[in-house]
């Protein structure tokens, strides 16, 4: 499904990607982990087309469509959706009415019926079975005065609602507690299907104990250096960075 | 609205008919120079022999010339105001007619200029009122008759009076001249002079005591509306006890030819009281390089005279190259409300300077302000706010929040409050907000699919979401869509 091919990327001058590659399928949750600095936060903005990141090498193919040509809007149409790590508020625009309008703005770029209220309301109501959140969450704005591991329960239903075929978790584990990861984890893996992908970047280990991945990929100093499956999450928990060769470049941390 | 029913109301047939008003105004108008006049307008100038000229049209009693005139004379001693933050160039008040003849009716909608139904298309205008709005002879597409009718039918069994001002100074000149100038006087400032010296029409509404006013009122439904827009002079009075809830203008963009539009608006609320008016403006801002826009300058004040009244004010304006207005409370009455929801956009090179002022004369007298900038383009926005508590206003409380939307690096928000406190136990807060629409909250909606200028239109109804609350419902559909149509072009 995505294919990333010697990727070479630029935020405010400074080389971050330096000859990134990575191949994804359908049906399979790839996880990259890797030290600060290294680069995680930038494949997650470049791959979901941010401004300020300069592609200055490489290739990204979605589908067999060049990603990296598409606006942000047409590659949400195309299926990619990014859980941000710091999803930003919305006062005053209300959560159900923004997914509608995401929901509808990407069915019509697809060229398919959208959904008027009382359909789209019921598709948010199963959902919300399903995904078991409570749904005094649709009579709040977008994430206005959301505590984090609301927001990012938030993200992950949105991904429930608009159901894409590559969903990219940006440190979606960061600054949650125990119970709120479990939850998080719970509605990814409710998600997981044979048309998706997940691509989960990922700080610490423990969101893999919970959402049990198919690969493991370190990101170091711009590259993927070294892949394996979930045994080498606990390896880089017992034994750090250092034990992969990996420096620690200061610098933007993108 | 059938021919026959405007032929009724034209002043010039009652003035043909009635030789003792000719008479009372020591002149002798033929009725050739009337119905000529009634053709053509007045030519440009305004003199007292204007404002007499006026008032014959009209068919106005004696006492109404008298009032006007001391309007007139009183203006000519005002200095003109140039405090606000505007880049006004001269008004030259010699070179505008103050009489404008009846428009003559369009035939069809072929008519009419295609940008302006291109607008009345965006904002989902429905069809048949587009006709109307353009000035299509009306009865040719749109049966009027049979609206009104039930309309006035059911205002009459509750005992509501609305009707024109011109048609209330006929008919209920008692009620005219008690409540008339009563919360603006005609000396209080230079364009409320002005307006009392030359007003066309405008808006009467009578509220008896105790009565719940059975439908919203709308201009829209004002049968017999001579020419208004530009100096118009509307005065609703709520006795004891009654409640009615007033809409003012249109989304449809008003195109108008005479620039200087000088208002007066008069609430008056008796004892227990309400009265909610609210505005939907969406006046022609000019072109682009803002050239040819509207002048609006607007005195609207309300009186909350009797004790537990309640005004609230509830606008959103767009358009008009140059805005000045600031409705007001006075919250005379014990435990008085007044309250100020307002949105106001400004785009291109528009400039506003608007607000309100909240006078607390009563005890436990009560005051809200709302009032949200949205600035694009070039243009320049300010929000200039009075609190005033007087001596006697025991526990008077007042909150006011001033929010500011900036989109685009070239645009200006500006706040001037002023807050004179004369008694110690009231509370008054201020809180005021700039921000722009950040490219987290851009990028945010565009992650989910949702375009720059969808996005940008949603965020600013978020933003107005606290005024857009207090509006009527069909208003506040409508209001959105003016944002939507005006915001066009803002991103990027």
């Amino acid at each position: 499904m995505l294919k990333i091919e010697n990727l070479h990327a630029r935020v405010e001058g400074k080389e971050i990607l330096k000859g990134l590659n990575l191949s994804v399928n359908a049906g399979e949750v790839h996880a990259i982990m890797g030290p600060n600095g290294a680069g995680k936060s930038t494949l997650g903005n470049v791959l979901s087309g941010r401004d300020g990141y300069e592609v200055t090498a490489g290739s990204v193919t979605y589908n067999g469509v060049d990603l990296l040509m598409l606006e942000p809007e047409a590659r949400a149409a195309a299926g990619v959706f990014l859980a941000f790590q710091y999803p930003v508020e919305i006062p005053g625009v209300n959560n159900t009415y923004f997914l509608r309008a995401a929901a509808n703005a990407q069915r019509k770029a697809r060229g398919e019926r959208e959904l008027d209220s009382m359909q789209f309301l019921k598709l948010v109501r199963e959902k919300l079975k399903v995904m078991q959140i409570s749904d005094e969450l649709l009579h709040r704005a977008v994430n206005e005065g959301f505590s984090g591991g609301e927001k990012k329960r938030n993200e992950i239903f949105q991904m429930a609602v608009l159901e894409p075929q590559l969903a990219i978790l940006d440190e979606t584990d960061s600054g949650l507690d125990i119970d709120a990861l479990k939850q998080v984890a719970q509605g990814v893996n409710m998600l997981r299907s044979p048309e998706r992908a997940f691509l989960m970047i990922t700080h610490y280990q423990r969101l893999l104990d919970y959402v049990v991945p198919d690969f493991v990929h370190v990101l170091a100093d711009g590259r993927i250096v070294e892949s394996g499956d979930k045994s080498l999450a606990l390896k880089l928990e017992e034994q750090g960075y250092g034990g992969i060769g990996a420096s620690h470049p200061a610098g933007v941390h993108a | 609205m059938n021919s026959s029913m405007i032929n009724e109301s034209s002043s010039a047939a009652t003035l043909r008919d009635n030789a003792d008003v000719a008479e009372v105004l020591g002149r002798s108008y033929s009725a050739g120079f009337v119905t000529e006049i009634e053709m053509t307008g007045l030519p440009p100038g305004l003199s007292e022999e204007t404002v007499r000229q006026i008032s014959a049209i009209k068919g106005e009693p004696a006492w109404m010339t008298e009032w006007r005139l001391q309007a007139y004379r009183h203006w000519l001693t005002m200095p003109r105001p140039d405090w606000a933050k505007l880049n006004i160039e001269s008004i030259d008040y010699q070179a505008i007619s103050y009489y404008a003849a009846p428009k003559a009716g369009l035939k069809s909608l072929d008519e009419v200029d295609p940008a302006l139904l291109e607008t009345y298309e965006k904002l989902g205008i429905p069809l048949h009122e587009r006709a109307a709005l353009a000035g299509v002879a009306v009865d040719a597409v749109f049966d009027s008759v049979s609206v009104g009718t039930t309309f006035r039918k059911q205002l009459a069994e509750a005992g509501v009076l609305f009707c024109s001002m011109s048609e209330a100074v006929r008919e209920y000149p008692e009620l005219v001249q008690k409540y008339l100038g009563s919360v603006v006087p005609t000396g209080d400032n230079f364009f409320a002079a002005l307006n009392s010296a030359v007003f066309s029409d405008g808006s009467f509404v009578f509220i008896p005591k105790g009565v719940r006013c059975p439908m919203e009122l709308s201009t829209y439904f004002r049968i017999n509306a001579q020419n208004t827009g530009q100096f118009e002079r509307t005065l609703i009075v709520a006795e004891e006890g009654s409640h009615v809830s007033y809409l003012e203008g249109c989304t449809a963009p008003k195109r108008d030819e005479n620039q200087l539009h000088a208002a007066v608006v008069e609430l008056v609320a008796l004892e227990g009281a309400q009265i909610k008016y609210s505005t939907v403006q969406n006046w022609y801002p000019g072109d682009e390089n803002g050239v040819g826009g509207i002048y609006n300058f607007v005195t609207k004040r309300g009186d909350c005279r009797g004790d537990d009244s309640k005004i609230s004010w509830t606008q959103v304006e767009t358009g008009s190259a140059i805005t000045w207005k600031y409705p007001s409370v006075v919250l005379r009455g014990d435990r008085s409300v007044g309250e100020f929801y307002s949105v106001a956009l400004t785009h291109h090179h528009q400039q506003a300077d608007t607000g309100t002022k909240m006078i607390h004369l009563g005890k436990h007298t009560k005051s809200k302000i709302v009032s949200k900038g949205i600035s694009a383009g070039r243009s320049s926005n300010s929000y200039r706010g009075l609190v005033k508590i007087e001596k006697g206003a025991e526990g008077a409380r007042n909150y006011t929040q001033c929010d500011s939307l900036l989109i685009g690096k070239r645009c200006g928000a500006h706040t001037f409050p002023y807050m004179e406190v004369k008694n110690p136990t009231a509370i008054v807060e201020h809180e005021a907000t700039t921000s722009k629409i950040s490219d987290d909250q851009m990028f945010y909606c565009r992650a989910r699919g949702i375009g720059e200028e969808d996005a940008v239109s949603m965020i600013v109804d978020g933003f107005c979401k606290q005024v857009f609350r207090e509006l009527p419902m069909e208003f506040a559909v409508e209001a959105k869509k003016l944002l939507e149509v005006s915001l066009e072009g803002a991103v990027g």
